[in-house]
């Protein structure tokens, strides 16, 4: 819940855009959530003069409930995934005040699109292992190497990027993690298709690009903990959902409900298995949500990635079989260029294709169930076969 | 033979969130009842008393009545009850299941109490609610402890001129009850009926229990001499109410036994070393855990709704969907974690000594009492508009 003061200040924003108001014209989007930034609306649990009011973070589902009941435009989050769940988090917890000031308005705004540099071809489930060099050079790094699997490196002005400072020392103290200007000479941007037909993701090559000193985030061999505060910060982003039926359950119940000649009854306890799965999923969130708010963090959502990826997975899967024949057809595998990340705009074989990559992305589901039995559960740790080896060391 | 007809079909979202973590109250009631049990309820003790002639532990149960006020807490302080709500309850019900404790809380103070609760001015309720609410006398719902909730209400009970004549089986806390509260057939209309068993018109047998931590058993009535609670409608609105209750906390129930499960098996799998490690260090075992872990907190989330939507919510269509979604769900998870319980415990789960087969057969057991999974999941289909054909 928010109180009256901040509902106050939200009114008097959306007042000055007269952005409910449907005789003017519409609103443009950028000019009014840098309003919000600068009103503290931006993310409301980050600190006065840096887009927030120092709030609890759960105000702000409430914050944006009470923008969009006013009809206010909505924020640049889908355009921005990674500027919005990832670097914003990550530059408010290690930048200096300088990157604070200059990064954080952009990234709210959706001028400056970002995107994530950690996985590399050699580098995946073993994020430490990345191989790309930044050598030092005056008040530069010299940074050459391969990175895969990047959302919106095509339209991203920014990223963050995770690369290896010190081949001598064990390899999760080798690396460093800087802010990388997507447009500097030597980066060079390639689609990666994927199994729906489509380009979301990309390789990008850097050859001998210069990024200064003052873009290092964190210091010198510390990127590993950098990395480790994004990646939990990105968990955090993907995990939620508040309605009952949402996403891709309720793709599959709304198919069920306005399609009746579709129905075949060894379905029937399928749907509802998912049925019931996604409202537990829904209350697990919803108490996650209250624990933090009692301060009283739990476990809980370690496990909800794993969740989440296994719900949309099995949804989609029987989307299929109850679509029968319509689920033959394929709408679209032309090589296209998502800017959006939005699953349930596509068709159902779509959401098929697409949610395999649920239990990948962002640590695949065999790695987070390893993190909950290893630091929730206290089990001992699987011997390494790879001993504790420096940075030039690591099997390729 | 009467029915309750299936209501709406209506899928419209929940009026506000569930209330999902315990307040301070609540973390104090669940530390006494955690301690109570650690001291008199050890895993030993429950296990040796199983095959006697005593499966109850009456001087737990008296203690549990006295000390922590367990029997009255359902009921109305103008009973002399505490008047707590389903979530205070919900959270002595997961600790009893954490110690698959032998006390005839289900049927007394579950089942029995919220019918009584249901029709509490009723003359014959209001009594036995006094006496339940001291702990001077134990009941339970004469019912088959099958009975899905929300569907059709049958039985084969008919009472003529106040005499009950008709087979009940399999009922939960059978030998415990000193009162039993029967639905009956009554001059073409449903009654409740309270009777007391006795050696010739009301006979109670037992029968040998999957789950050796709570007797069942079987009512067979011939003539037995019974009191009217209430006849009509209302009486199938207490059995109703009953039944929901009754699910909601077997769920909270099954969240403890899964959560002792868990709790056990990560233990041994630190402790247990086979080719020279803990087992627990194997990542095919690790991943078996971290799926039950990830179980039992989403089943936890689920009951503690379920138990937040009796305790507050007042459409019982959504109070019913919420319960049935936790009844699926907590049901499947507490088997599920039982079972892995088992089976990573190798050779030792298998044998009589070690008390993971108690926990089995309660998980067992409470996944078929009060509607199977699929049967709460076929009811929620119908409350949430999906019909399956």
């Amino acid at each position: 819940m928010v109180d009256a003061d901040v509902r106050g200040r939200i009114a008097r924003l959306v007042d000055e855009y007269a952005a409910g108001d449907p005789s003017r014209p519409p609103v443009d989007r950028g000019a009014f959530l840098g309003s919000r930034f600068d009103a503290g609306l931006a993310w409301v649990h980050f600190p006065r003069g840096l887009g927030g009011l120092g709030l609890p973070r759960t105000a702000q589902i409430a914050v944006e409930g009470e923008f969009a009941r006013l009809g206010a435009p909505a924020t640049a989050q889908a355009d921005n995934v990674i500027g919005y769940g990832m670097a914003a988090p990550t530059i408010l917890e290690f930048g200096t005040a300088e990157q604070r000031d200059t990064l954080l308005r952009p990234i709210f705004t959706g001028e400056d699109i970002w995107c994530q540099l950690f996985s590399e071809p050699g580098a995946g489930s073993d994020l430490a292992a990345v191989a790309t060099r930044a050598v030092r050079d005056g008040d530069d790094w010299v940074v050459t190497g391969q990175k895969v699997w990047t959302s919106f490196a095509h339209t991203a002005k920014w990223a963050i990027l995770l690369a290896r400072t010190n081949a001598d020392v064990p390899k999760h103290r080798g690396l460093t993690y800087f802010i990388a200007d997507m447009t500097a000479p030597g980066v060079e941007v390639r689609p990666l298709r994927q199994l729906t037909g489509e380009a979301e993701f990309n390789e990008v090559f850097f050859t001998d690009v210069r990024v200064p000193d003052s873009a290092r985030l964190g210091d010198e061999g510390n990127g590993w903990a950098v990395a480790q505060g994004t990646l939990m910060n990105e968990r955090m982003a993907i995990g939620g959902g508040a309605t009952r039926e949402s996403g891709m359950l309720g793709k599959l119940a709304g198919l069920w409900r306005d399609r009746p000649e579709l129905r075949r009854p060894a379905l029937h306890d399928r749907l509802m298995q998912l049925w019931v799965e996604a409202e537990a999923y829904r209350f697990s969130s919803e108490r996650q949500r209250q624990q933090l708010l009692a301060g009283r963090p739990g476990p809980d959502g370690s496990g909800s990635k794993v969740t989440y990826a296994q719900l949309n997975q099995g949804s989609t899967a029987l989307e299929l079989e109850v679509l029968a024949a319509e689920g033959l057809h394929h709408e679209d595998w032309s090589l296209r260029r998502p800017t959006e990340s939005n699953w349930l705009a596509g068709g159902a074989t779509h959401r098929y294709l697409r949610t395999k990559g649920n239990s990948i992305e962002g640590g695949t589901s065999e790695i987070l169930l390893n993190v909950i039995a290893e630091r929730v559960l206290g089990l001992p740790r699987e011997p390494r076969t790879d001993g504790s080896p420096t940075g030039k060391d690591v099997p390729r | 033979m009467t029915a309750i007809p299936p209501v709406s079909d209506s899928s419209r979202p929940e009026p506000r969130p569930r209330q999902l973590v315990i307040n301070e109250d609540q973390e104090a009631l669940r530390t006494a009842v955690r301690d109570l049990l650690s001291d008199h309820a050890s895993w030993a003790s429950v296990l040796a008393r199983a095959e006697t002639d005593a499966p109850y532990d009456i001087s737990l149960w008296e203690r549990l009545s006295h000390d922590l006020g367990v029997t009255g807490l359902l009921i109305p302080e103008e009973f002399g009850g505490a008047g707590g709500n389903a979530r205070d309850l919900a959270v002595i019900s997961e600790q009893l299941g954490a110690f698959v404790a032998p006390v005839p809380f289900l049927g007394s103070a579950v089942l029995a109490t919220a019918a009584l609760v249901a029709v509490r001015s009723e003359p014959v309720a209001s009594e036995l609610l006094r006496r339940l609410a001291g702990g001077e006398t134990t009941a339970t719902l004469g019912i088959s402890a099958t009975t899905v909730p929300g569907g059709v209400l049958s039985t084969t009970v008919q009472s003529v001129g106040g005499l009950l004549t008709g087979t009940v089986t399999p009922v939960v806390d059978l030998a415990a009850a000193e009162h039993i509260i029967v639905l009956t057939w009554d001059e073409g209309e449903p009654a409740l009926y309270a009777i007391a068993p006795d050696a010739a018109t009301a006979v109670v047998s037992a029968i040998t229990p999957l789950d050796l931590t709570r007797p069942i058993g079987g009512l067979e009535l011939a003539a037995a001499p019974g009191r009217l609670i209430v006849r009509g409608d209302p009486a199938l609105a207490a059995v109703a109410t009953a039944l929901v209750t009754g699910a909601a906390m077997l769920a909270a129930e099954q969240v403890g036994v899964a959560q002792w499960a868990l709790d056990t098996t990560v233990a041994y799998l630190k402790d247990r070393h086979q080719f020279g490690r803990p087992i627990g260090s194997f990542q095919a075992l690790k991943h078996r855990m971290a799926q039950v872990w990830r179980r039992v907190g989403l089943a936890r989330a689920a009951a503690l709704a379920a138990a937040d939507a009796l305790a507050g919510e007042s459409d019982p269509d959504e109070i019913a969907r919420v319960v049935a979604v936790a009844a699926s769900y907590c049901s499947e998870t507490s088997v599920f974690a039982t079972e892995e319980m088992i089976q990573l415990h190798g050779g030792i789960g298998m044998t009589w000594e070690h008390p993971a087969h108690l926990y089995l057969g309660r998980a067992k057991a409470d996944e078929l009492i009060l509607g199977a999974p699929d049967q709460h999941r076929t009811r929620l289909a119908d409350l949430v508009g999906l019909p399956g054909s």
